[in-house]
């Protein structure tokens, strides 16, 4: 088809050149080095020895730690820490579905203007810069401000609520930081569903709710499994929002890491921690790959029905 | 066509209207306040300008704003450059396309404490002084994925009897590529440099690790300020820093609108 | 041993000759300034501009170790930083700074005696100081049963049935411990896992009383009666003060953290003639005293009788004698040590 003389997977490997080169260099090398340090010990004063040998002890400091009673225990603290950052981006993921799937569904049932709006609109607070969103929120679920003053006014029985500092900011914090990113994947698979299945079901006597859950949940997963990933992987490791709606009362997995390049002068650990977070976010991607590609069997099945 | 009706679900519209109002409330607060005339944050006084006066006339804040603008811009042009060259190369399948793809999307997945350290430690291994360079360079890097995506996106849109005409037509690629292809993807081209602009401006993380003296930029400032206190002043430029985010954003939309219905 | 006079003479030699090379070489006018944020009037580096002709950019780092990542990855070219003594051994032996021999520059003179030769740094080859303080706590008196809280770290660790829930530590490792430590009567840089036990059980029953930990924000924090007592430093408790005069400062007589924080000058330095100049120019009683005056911390220059009088008349910067047996300079501990501390952190916040 093409009238060029020179092959197109020539083409396409000069095409690709520039980005291949940064990624090799931007992201390849610096994970290198990064698991270089991992294998080196620690210097005495912070940082790395360049010119001892080889050793596994940051990834063995992971698990195992010399307890204060001086037997070798199982490190609890980092597993919990990833635990808990797991925890919080599953959490962070449900919520957002189950905001943002209703959202997704009404904005599939507007004009094609008002559509084109709503997507814009829903993308805006994205682009917010990261501390400036947590510091307003800040503002909001402060003790004094009126959020808590009038709940607290509506329900004096529940002994002063208070909305700042604990696990329900933090959820607010990262939903809001999310949620677009799950909107938009069901939105966009939701536009593509064919809606005659639905009008089937209703002429067959179902009503709304089964609809919802028989027809429509179930052939707009692959855009909900998207947007799951696209808000789990991230929120693993959000750690700023964390600190400064939680008052910093937590150690999140992100919170580790900086804590070992930082006051720890720990490189060798930091690095390492950095790799196990890779490697959950690895095992989850492969997850998504091997659903998307049996779930894209299943819909080629379902649409040509 | 399936009437609009039919997928109307009860509930759906209370929801979302709520949920508009809970992404928008933020944003609604820290404009509010960037005019309150007390210092503290937390009193309102009076509606006043005079924060937006002080930070134009400080020049950490114009430094660290000229700064966020110049890594920006040079970061989009690579960044958008780049990324059209590999959508260009990936829309036609090929072996191997899947794990291509992924790589260029690799920094929307990395958490960016990961890539911010180990691009520190490379440009410490390397020797490289850090300074605006060091922060343009990795801007790039993450840029590109977010002009990567409207491009590619375009270019499975295009009508591909388009784009065979035209290599049937010209001579060769490139001339197809100038006078067909560009001319049809320029909407998106520039959608998504305006998109890998924005979130240059707005990186945070990265930045903080790799910026050298007199290299700040604007959300490294506010992060510094606000160890300090939170001001008014921080309000002002995040509600300026905002406005200029979405009007770009909008644009960017508009654009990408216009492109498809050519 | 050389006379001080002969060290003064070789010291001034090098001096000039280092200048004359320095002429030679012909400094662009400029200056990278590394420091604490919120840390340094802005104002004052317009009035050295003005004096001087050169321009100075100033950046800002959060703490120590920040500022030691940054100088040991090696890229980041800064003229002058501002260590604080805790950190400066571990330059000096890492061969990070330049030697500046600071008794050599003019205005060392005004330099205060206990400043003039410490521990961390004899004979001032490295650096000259800026500006110290103290890390206690501060209270609202106003919303304290009794109007007052005895000055114990016990107030802070044990805290009033009235105000548990209103109170809020730093988010800071090394002070959290530290107090913690004097509190104890254990050493702050305790290599035995017993001490660190205990620490930690001391810590963990704080935990639930504390409404935040955060570093950020302090002075408003205080001000603005988000809490009633929060572990502080005595230059924000100071400012917080001039916004609630109710607001007092605690010399814990258990023992508090010193901080003593210093000009440096990295050995990698872009401008070290212009390094020199600006830490000499800072060693000024007045321009030392314009530091003070802005942001609430006392400095190692005679300069207390430009001390504004709003200053003068709160002992969280005029420090009463009675209290200086109470300081504890902050030591740099060993690496052992900071391990333990680490992991009392992160047991702590996981």
């Amino acid at each position: 088809m093409s009238v060029s003389s020179t092959s197109p997977a020539l083409n396409r490997a000069l095409l690709l050149s520039p980005v291949v080169l940064t990624l090799l260099a931007l992201i390849a090398i610096p994970l290198g080095i990064m698991g270089y340090i991992s294998l080196l010990p620690r210097n005495t004063y912070g940082g790395v020895d360049w010119q001892a040998q080889w050793q596994l002890q940051s990834y063995v400091q992971l698990f195992f730690q010399e307890g204060f009673d001086g037997e070798l225990e199982l490190n609890w603290v980092y597993a919990q820490a990833l635990l808990r950052s797991v925890l919080q981006a599953g959490g962070t993921t449900v919520l957002c579905f189950l905001f943002g799937f209703p959202v997704a569904l009404w904005m599939s049932s507007l004009t094609p203007r008002r559509r084109n709006l709503m997507v814009l609109l829903i993308t805006i607070p994205f682009w917010t810069n990261l501390l400036i969103r947590n510091y307003a929120w800040l503002i909001i679920l402060r003790e004094h401000g009126w959020v808590a003053q009038s709940l607290n006014a509506l329900l004096p029985s529940a002994g002063g609520i208070t909305l700042l500092y604990n696990d329900f900011a933090v959820s607010v914090g990262l939903v809001y930081s999310f949620l677009p990113f799950m909107i938009l994947p069901i939105y966009s698979t939701l536009e593509k569903l064919d809606w005659r299945l639905v009008e089937a079901a209703y002429d067959l006597g179902a009503n709304r709710w089964h609809a919802l859950r028989r027809i429509i949940l179930p052939l707009s997963m692959p855009g909900v499994i998207a947007g799951a990933l696209l808000v789990f992987v991230p929120s693993l490791g959000a750690f700023i929002t964390p600190a400064i709606l939680g008052g910093g009362k937590t150690l999140m997995i992100g919170n580790l890491i900086q804590q070992q390049f930082g006051t720890a002068r720990n490189w060798p650990l930091g690095s390492s921690l950095s790799f196990l977070l890779l490697a959950i976010l690895l095992v989850s991607l492969v997850l998504y790959a091997l659903y998307s590609r049996r779930a894209a069997k299943t819909i080629n099945r379902g649409a040509t029905a | 066509m399936i009437s609009l009706h039919l997928k109307k679900l009860p509930a759906t519209r209370e929801i979302s209207l709520l949920i508009l109002a809970y992404l928008y409330l933020p944003i609604f607060v820290l404009i509010a306040y960037s005019f309150n005339a007390n210092r503290s944050a937390t009193v309102w006084t009076e509606f006043s300008f005079a924060w937006y006066g002080r930070i134009l006339a400080n020049p950490s804040i114009q430094t660290a704003a000229l700064n966020s603008i110049i890594v920006a811009t040079i970061a989009t042009v690579c960044a958008t450059a780049i990324a059209l060259l590999a959508a260009l190369a990936t829309y036609r399948p090929f072996y191997g396309q899947k794990m291509v793809e992924g790589g260029i999307n690799l920094p929307l997945i990395l958490p960016e404490i990961v890539t911010a350290v180990a691009t520190l430690l490379l440009f410490m291994a390397l020797g490289i002084k850090l300074g605006l360079l060091t922060v343009i360079v990795a801007h790039i890097g993450f840029c590109i994925p977010f002009a990567y995506l409207p491009i590619r996106a375009r270019l499975n849109d295009l009508d591909k009897s388009l784009l065979e005409a035209a290599n049937d037509l010209y001579a060769n690629p490139w001339q197809v590529f100038r006078r067909v292809t560009l001319p049809l993807l320029w909407p998106a081209v520039l959608s998504g440099a305006v998109l890998a602009f924005v979130v240059s401006l707005d990186d945070f993380i990265m930045t903080f690790f790799v910026a050298g003296p007199g290299s700040t930029t604007l959300p490294v400032y506010i992060f510094s300020a606000i160890k300090a206190g939170v001001t008014p002043e921080i309000n002002a430029i995040s509600t300026l820093m905002l406005v200029i985010s979405i009007v770009l954003v909008v644009l960017a939309f508009w654009l990408s609108q216009r492109g498809k219905q050519q | 041993m050389k006379s001080k006079s002969m060290r003064l003479a070789m010291s001034g030699l090098a001096l000039s000759c280092f200048t004359a090379f320095g002429a030679h070489a012909a400094e662009p006018k400029e200056l990278f300034f590394y420091n604490w944020t919120d840390y340094y009037p802005v104002d004052l580096l317009a009035k050295f501009e003005k004096e001087t002709g050169i321009k100075v950019t100033m950046d800002g780092y959060d703490s120590n170790e920040t500022l030691l990542a940054k100088l040991q990855a090696g890229g980041a070219a800064y003229d002058v930083i501002v260590p604080s003594q805790s950190i400066m051994q571990t330059l000096i032996k890492q061969d990070l700074l330049m030697e500046i021999d600071a008794p050599s520059l003019s205005n060392f003179q005004y330099v205060k005696g206990p400043f003039r030769d410490p521990s961390f740094d004899p004979g001032r080859k490295f650096s000259a100081p800026y500006l110290w303080g103290t890390t206690g706590f501060s209270y609202d008196s106003a919303r304290v049963p009794g109007g007052k809280l005895d000055d114990s770290w016990k107030e802070f660790f044990e805290p009033r049935k009235e105000l548990q829930g209103q109170l809020a530590a730093l988010d800071t490792s090394s002070s959290v411990i530290n107090a913690a430590s004097h509190y104890l009567n254990v050493d702050e840089c305790s290599e035995n896992p017993q001490d660190a036990k205990r620490i930690l059980e001391l810590l963990q029953k704080q935990k639930p009383f504390l409404k935040m930990y955060s570093s950020d924000n302090t002075v408003d924090r205080m001000a603005s009666g988000e809490v009633i007592m929060m572990q502080n430093w005595n230059g924000s408790t100071a400012r917080a003060t001039l916004q609630k005069s109710t607001i007092k400062y605690v010399y814990p007589r258990e023992g508090l953290a010193m901080f003593q924080d210093n000009f440096a000058v990295p050995k990698s330095a872009p401008h070290p003639g212009n390094a020199k100049i600006f830490i000499d120019w800072m060693m000024k009683p007045e321009n030392a005293a314009a530091v003070s005056n802005a942001i609430a911390y006392a400095n190692g220059v005679q300069s207390d009788s430009l001390l504004d009088p709003k200053w003068k008349v709160m002992d969280a910067i005029n420090m009463p004698e009675e209290y200086a047996s109470r300081l504890r300079p902050e030591k740099e501990c060993s690496n052992k040590a900071r391990e333990l501390q680490d992991r009392i952190w992160s047991k702590l916040k996981g």
